[in-house]
């Protein structure tokens, strides 16, 4: 009894790392969804600002896919662009403010944080805490009740007898 | 008091499921312009008969620029549209030819007329970055002093004419431009 309590099953034990492998899954980018281009580099490290930035921007016309993962007509001159600028020594947030000239806040999967995107960073937080001050005040309201407000008084008792009784 | 915290999840329902409601008709997929009251991308390319085209060759009165292709099928749909346009003298419309080969863009222009003052040869799509463009066709409206005010993506009837670009010509007229 006591082993089973910690080792609650080994079916059990074994769902649950099934779903720790498929959730983390996920995390992982999805390389096998990656275009394929020719394009050359210079150096290791242009190449993978080139993967990183083809990663963070969105395709503006098929919307979910990001610049990496499209084959649309934009998204593949996008990635020429973004290859021309990296080649010619222009900064990630150079790049990044030429996209967002042209095709605005939509193109970037992390949006700038300004006056219309303040619910979207921190929404999150404030249903956090709204949720956690209901907790509270539920763990508060909980520990006030003591043993008197659990026993009946004589006059409750002889009720619940009488109720009882009715039942009989 | 108590009536009332016990309503509070009730209206909290509500309010969220007013909000998703809505989200189901949001239109998530027409990407507004980052373009509009900035003036047109400056440009010295071909057009598509071969000749020199610049910024200066654009109409200097309020005119449609329209972004289209060989390859593309709703801009076949909006093509009587832009034809009458033309042809009737409404509006000059000037042509971005994107994404598409010379000679086959000749040939459509060939098949199904050509309303357009000229056409921008974009081959390379370069130019339609520097619009914002992200698929054919696109119309946008600019005004005498090459300023875009107003875009319109997919297809461009009758019916869009009559309640969108009409409407925003006559504002522009109104203010004197």
């Amino acid at each position: 009894m006591s082993s089973s309590a910690i080792f609650p099953n080994r079916n059990v034990l074994l769902l649950v790392a099934a779903i720790i492998v498929l959730l983390g899954s996920l995390l992982l980018p999805n390389a096998a969804y990656s275009q394929v281009d020719t394009f050359e580099f210079d150096t290791e490290e242009q190449q993978d600002r080139f993967r990183t930035l083809s990663d963070e921007l969105r395709c503006p016309m098929c919307q979910n896919s990001s610049l990496s993962g499209s084959t649309g007509g934009v998204a593949e001159d996008l990635r020429r662009e973004i290859h021309r600028m990296i080649m010619e020594g222009m900064s990630d947030s150079e790049i990044i403010q030429f996209m967002f000239e042209r095709y605005g806040d939509f193109i970037l999967f992390r949006p700038r944080l300004t006056a219309a995107t303040v619910l979207l960073w921190f929404g999150p937080l404030l249903f956090l805490l709204i949720g956690g001050l209901f907790a509270f005040g539920i763990w508060r309201r909980a520990r006030k009740i003591t043993d008197s407000d659990t026993q009946l008084d004589k006059s409750q008792q002889e009720r619940l007898q009488q109720l009882l009784g009715d039942k009989t | 008091m108590s009536n009332f915290k016990f309503y509070l999840p009730v209206l909290g329902f509500v309010v969220v499921a007013i909000a998703l409601w809505r989200g189901l008709f949001l239109d998530t997929k027409t990407l507004p312009s980052m373009l509009i009251d900035k003036p047109m991308p400056t440009f010295e390319l071909t057009s598509v008969d071969g000749s020199g085209v610049s910024n200066s060759d654009l109409p200097d009165q309020i005119f449609l620029l329209n972004v289209w292709g060989s390859y593309c099928l709703p801009c076949l749909i909006e093509h009587p549209t832009l034809m009458r346009l033309s042809e009737e003298g409404e509006i000059p419309v000037v042509g971005v030819n994107y994404r598409d080969r010379q000679d086959l863009a000749i040939d459509w222009l060939a098949d199904n007329g050509n309303p357009f003052a000229f056409s921008i040869l974009d081959e390379s799509g370069r130019f339609g970055i520097d619009l914002g463009v992200y698929g054919a066709p696109e119309t946008y409206l600019v005004d005498a002093d090459g300023v875009i005010r107003f875009r319109h993506v997919s297809v461009i009837d009758e019916t869009v004419w009559q309640e969108q670009f009409l409407p925003a010509i006559a504002e522009l007229r109104a203010e004197g431009t």
